[in-house]
């Protein structure tokens, strides 16, 4: 029987004055009857427009029917199908964009909690689970995935699964690329991701961890030395932005980049952590992005007041809806509108040995307004006249995008890359060596995890044609 | 997991170990760095290439105990492994071209001038080495820079060991005395590097300085390690670790590199603190 509810069954929260002191995760997830009663929700339109939404096409209604009868694990068996990260997705996705942007129940009310479901159903999975994959019958040949973020699990998971033996090369000394750096445990769990990349080596893919391609290894060496037949590159896109103004290099300026790897990655935020981070009492974040809103929240959990500062206004923010409506319940305070122009260091000239000089102590900003639409199509920012300001901050965080790494674009004979650093690769995924694959943030700069998973699939697909093909 | 092969104590702060690291080592050029974690939990932490041995495939790492993690290395011991050993990062030192070099070490800066000095006294370059440390009891690789050396000049700030006197006095005086070098190449502490630019600024000699500032991924993914050049913020760990050093804004360098001196300082007393505490277990 349908559930005929206009809103959405709400996700149940950790308090946000609670969850602001501490890195736990703020969604505690759906019980059995909270899903079931979601999943009667859906009215599974033959027609199914969030399959459309979804940048893996995961049969949406087919599983949601399951949860709605409440066969959890046929409902997983179904996801799967489509995605190997059901965990992850199902918490980080912008759904409303997506799936949920497309929902019929959207039109009069809210849409069905796709992601909730999604995540619901992998936890459920991942809890209860006895059953243990096999390794597939291998078909003999070698592929090498640079990466290990979502473009290059997805890919590798794909591909291990058609028979192929799968290589993940990831730089640092831990496998999961931005799922284990870059989003905060208290929006993704990193036990999860940590599961995840398990799941792959026990369908044989090797993870080969501290290995920067391109330093330690390259693309070269590996397909005529190491027998790779195929190289896929998901290296994405980790290359900070800072925005050119003076005192950027002052002590206590960060790129979010570091500011959160020190975190997520490096556990600075324990107490006996050996990575140290700065211990700020006002920090300002500069940029309006998902990852301005997840630097913002971990500078609060760490006990600082925040400030987060963008140049359009609180309509425009690129992050999504849901993570500045946490940011806002948490403390946070925006400052939209806002420019920075200056960052001001802390200098006491009558002794040069003070250990304060070249820290933060404010950020000078204009005020904005907005004129005529530019050719993103959003209201372009004017700085307003006489309107200089100051805030009184000892931590600016820098939340300005990023570029891809140029160290695979310089290492890598034929390999054709766009002017701003992106490597150049058709909607199959193929660049322009033969052999070699590309996907996600390393060919489309900085965007999601899943349009990342997408590309990873898609090329996965590729390589397994391109390979049979040379037979 | 990558094992410690071979450990010795050059001074009562220095340590060097052979680390088992092939791929590392069949890659690594002097100039380039390396960066390890001790354990789990461990920091990451950058250090300079010392040498390398490709055929046993081994890295060589020249270390001084200053902080938390380089209190935990110090402690280990040959048999022991390296959680993480990831490079080799940076670019080389470049060497191409060059006849005549003075290579200005400081400390145990000079451990990684040594691999520098080497590899130009192969390509037939002749090298002049101007080594400096604080006594006579904290100097090494003295034997090794005089094997790659036509000339070494070894000073102490108390004369107990070769000439009283700064590495820049001695440079001077080497370039007073008609020595024509084609680049200077410095690597120590980051006042001495200061100093010895500013010194073969004055007689427009080409200078390059090798920087080791904070990092934590080395690839360009942090930028922590951000240096002005030139007026140019660059990433030390991708476009270094070496830069003209005429162009570096050494101040801003020397105020970056004690952002986390307090941490550190209390790291190394914990680290030290929980060995002695061990150390009593034990005994």
């Amino acid at each position: 029987m349908a559930n005929m509810s206009k809103i959405k069954s709400p996700m149940p929260t950790q308090e946000p004055f609670v969850r602001n002191k501490n890195f736990s995760e703020v969604a505690l997830g759906y019980t059995e009857e909270m899903a079931i009663s979601e999943a009667q929700r859906c009215l599974n339109r033959k027609n199914m427009p969030c399959v459309g939404g979804c940048p893996v096409k995961i049969h949406i209604p087919a599983f949601i029917a399951e949860v709605a009868k409440g066969n959890f694990e046929e409902a997983y068996k179904i996801i799967s199908l489509q995605t190997s990260l059901p965990a992850v997705c199902g918490r980080v996705c912008p759904q409303e964009n997506q799936c949920e942007g497309k929902c019929v129940r959207g039109i009069k009310g809210e849409s069905v909690a796709i992601g909730r479901l999604e995540r619901f159903v992998a936890d459920y999975h991942n809890a209860n689970s006895t059953e243990k994959a096999t390794l597939p019958r291998q078909n003999g040949h070698k592929v090498a995935v640079i990466g290990s973020g979502p473009a290059g699990l997805s890919c590798a998971s794909d591909l291990a699964k058609m028979g192929y033996k799968v290589t993940v090369f990831e730089a640092l000394h831990l496998a999961g690329g931005v799922l284990m750096y870059g989003i905060p445990e208290f929006r993704l769990p990193k036990s999860i991701v940590s599961k995840e990349i398990e799941g792959l080596k026990v369908l044989g893919v090797d993870v080969c961890v501290n290995t920067v391609v391109g330093r330690t290894v390259s693309i070269d060496e590996l397909m005529d030395e190491e027998g790779y037949e195929a190289v896929f590159i998901g290296t994405g896109a980790g290359l900070p932005k800072f925005m050119n103004i003076p005192g950027e290099n002052l002590k206590g300026v960060y790129s979010a980049n570091e500011f959160l790897t020190r975190i997520n990655l490096m556990k600075a935020y324990l107490e006996n952590s050996d990575t140290p981070v700065q211990r700020a009492k006002r920090v300002a974040v500069v940029g309006g992005g998902n990852v301005a809103m997840d630097a913002a929240r971990c500078a609060k959990r760490l006990g600082a007041d925040v400030y987060v500062v963008y140049r359009r206004g609180m309509e425009e923010l690129p992050a999504r809806h849901e993570e500045v409506e946490h940011a806002i319940e948490e403390g946070i305070v925006f400052k939209t509108l806002t420019n920075p122009v200056e960052i001001i260091g802390y200098c006491n000239c009558e002794n040069k040995r003070d250990e304060k000089n070249g820290t933060v102590c404010g950020i000078k900003c204009v005020e904005m307004e907005l004129g005529e639409p530019d050719a993103s199509g959003r209201r372009r920012p004017i700085e307003k006249e006489n309107s200089e300001f100051t805030l009184e901050v000892d931590s600016v965080i820098m939340a300005l995008g990023t570029t891809p790494n140029p160290l695979i674009k310089d290492t890598t004979s034929g390999l054709d890359t766009q002017k701003w650093g992106g490597i150049c690769a058709d909607a199959e995924g193929r660049t322009s060596r033969e052999g070699v694959f590309a996907g996600g943030d390393a060919v489309t700069g900085a965007a999601t995890v899943i349009l990342a998973m997408g590309a990873g699939k898609t090329a996965a697909a590729s390589i397994d044609e391109y390979i049979k093909s040379k037979k | 997991m990558y094992e410690i092969v071979n450990k010795k104590i050059l001074n009562p702060t220095v340590t060097l170990m052979e680390i088992s690291a092939p791929k590392v080592a069949k890659k690594a050029e002097p100039g380039q760095f390396i960066i390890l974690r001790t354990d789990e939990n461990g920091e990451r932490i950058p250090l300079t290439v010392a040498d390398f041995d490709r055929e046993k495939g081994t890295v060589t790492i020249i270390f001084q105990v200053v902080g938390g993690t380089t209190e935990k290395l110090n402690h280990m011991e040959i048999g022991e492994a390296l959680h993480d050993f990831v490079g080799p990062l940076g670019r080389a030192t470049h060497t191409e071209g060059l006849k005549k070099v003075a290579i200005v070490g400081g400390g145990v800066g000079c451990a990684i001038a040594y691999p520098v000095a080497k590899k130009l006294h192969s390509l037939g370059c002749e090298v002049h080495s101007v080594v400096g440390f604080r006594n006579n009891d904290l100097v090494i690789l003295k034997d090794e820079f005089d094997a790659v050396s036509d000339k070494v000049v070894l000073m102490t700030d108390d004369g107990s060991a070769g000439e009283k006197g700064l590495v820049t006095d001695a440079l001077k005086a080497l370039i007073e005395s008609g020595e024509k070098y084609d680049e200077v190449i410095t690597i120590g502490p980051l006042v001495m590097m200061k100093f010895v630019c500013a010194l073969t600024k004055k007689y427009e000699i080409k200078t390059v300085a090798s920087m080791n500032p904070i990092m934590i991924d080395g690839t360009g993914m942090c930028g922590g390690c951000r240096l002005s050049v030139g007026g140019k913020t660059v990433f030390a760990c991708v476009d270094g670790p070496e830069f003209d050093g005429h162009l570096i804004d050494f101040d801003e360098a020397i105020s970056r590199s004690d952002m986390y001196r307090g941490f550190e300082r209390k790291k190394h007393e914990d680290t030290c603190n929980l060995f002695k505490k061990g150390d009593k277990l034990n005994g």
